[in-house]
């Protein structure tokens, strides 16, 4: 599916409300990130399934460490 | 496709039993200092009822079942039917339901049937016990639903122990050629069935020495082989991409309007996934009623447990229209229309 990269980043960084998101970019061990949980897991799929209708599973989160990592999965489904 | 029509066959009464017991999240050792909360701001799930070891499903079941028996002034050996739903059976073998017909005093000429389903699980066994009634030779069935999920989960599963508390429910029909149809559709997708699974004790895997060790799962979570494991963002994933899809598969196919339907009662799952099912079905809030801060996720009797704890006055009083949903474990799910009329629904006993 054709997604737009920055488009992605900022839904992406809508998504966290305690963290500085000028510092994530698509480089980012987004897990690492003081503010991720398995809650802020869940507005990840809840985003992707909103913005894009696309259905990401447990495993495509715990199989992407990167942002970037999470872009591919989602542009390869 | 799975969509089915049921004719002459209508609900009469709705009951529910709770244990006692209520445990509350907030301070729940199963977190770090403080995720109580947040846990609790994400689910909605501020509390759940845990039964004691020396109960059962089939208890709860039985004290809901004896006491919708008694307000319905059934004569007991009238019941043609017992189904029960449930995935925490007393025993691997007999049926739970043959146990139901002994000890409420019901015929042997009943039919007992067990089916082990959890979320969809009422929808699912208003569709059986709908399908085995409608020609007319049986003519009054007892539904019973719930499970005992306090009983299979690890103490230390901070993805399992605080979502789930125990119930039963138990919901009678009645054969009634002038009764309005009901509608389901139904589905299921094996090819998630490790999303939500308990992975030893059944002969896939038979219980043995290896199923009892402990393993760290990170994040603090030690489980064994024989505790519920569940993959929360598969099974988040699914239900909000597939209990939208349910809901307006039926209201197409049967047209019925959405605008008409009173309540739109769901598996009770959280409430983020809860929330975000009913945004993209575009439901007033109002018509969306919860239970899940009292009781959590309680499996197949999450829906006639919020009907009964959220609505009671309207279900013995009012004629209404609902649509039930239930998703989740299998992956299995189906929707149901159906209207109640003045049902006899007692309060929740709490044992």
């Amino acid at each position: 599916m054709e997604i737009n990269k920055e488009d992605f980043l900022a839904n992406f960084k809508d998504v966290f409300d305690e963290t500085d998101v000028t510092t994530i970019d698509f480089d980012t061990v987004f897990k690492n990130l003081d503010e991720w949980d398995s809650m802020l897991a869940l507005t990840i799929i809840a985003m992707a399934d909103d913005e894009y209708g696309i259905k990401l599973t447990g495993q495509d989160i715990r199989s992407s460490s990167t942002v970037n990592d999470l872009y591919e999965v989602l542009k390869n489904k | 496709m799975a969509f089915l029509k049921i004719d002459h066959v209508k609900i009469v009464g709705i009951s529910a039993c709770v244990p006692k017991l209520s445990e509350e999240n907030l301070n729940n050792p199963v977190f770090l200092p403080n995720n109580g909360e947040d846990f609790i701001k994400t689910t909605g799930i501020k509390a759940k009822r845990i039964a004691s070891a020396d109960v059962c499903t089939s208890d709860l079941c039985f004290v809901a079942a004896d006491k919708l028996l008694d307000d319905l002034k059934w004569d007991r050996s009238e019941v043609d039917v017992l189904l029960v739903v449930t995935q925490t059976p007393d025993y691997i073998l007999p049926v739970t339901s043959a146990l139901l017909q002994s000890r409420l005093g019901l015929s042997e000429e009943c039919l007992g049937i067990d089916s082990p389903l959890g979320c969809s699980g009422y929808v699912y066994g208003m569709a059986n016990i709908g399908a085995v009634m409608s020609s007319g030779k049986l003519r009054k069935g007892l539904l019973c639903v719930g499970d005992t999920p306090s009983k299979s989960v690890s103490p230390t599963d901070k993805s399992t122990q605080p979502l789930f508390g125990d119930a039963g429910a138990v919901t009678a029909f009645e054969y009634d050629e002038t009764a309005e149809p009901i509608y389901f559709h139904l589905g299921t997708d094996g090819s998630g069935h490790q999303s939500i699974i308990i992975p030893h004790g059944g002969y896939r895997n038979p219980t043995s020495l290896a199923s009892f060790e402990i393993k760290n799962y990170g994040d603090g979570i030690d489980r064994n082989s024989c505790q519920l494991e569940l993959d929360g963002m598969d099974v988040f994933s699914f239900g909000i991409s597939k209990a939208p899809k349910t809901v307006n598969a039926l209201l197409d196919k049967y047209a019925i309007v959405k605008e008409e339907v009173d309540y739109f009662v769901f598996h009770q799952a959280n409430m983020m996934m809860n929330k975000m099912i009913a945004k993209k079905l575009k439901l007033p809030e109002e018509k969306v009623p919860y239970s899940l801060s009292s009781y959590g996720n309680t499996s197949s009797a999450t829906i006639p447990l919020t009907m009964v704890s959220e609505l009671k006055e309207n279900l013995q009083q009012k004629k209404l229209s609902w649509i039930f949903c239930g998703f989740g474990v299998g992956l299995s799910w189906g929707t149901v229309f159906a209207k109640t009329e003045n049902l006899v629904c007692p309060d929740i006993i709490e044992i």
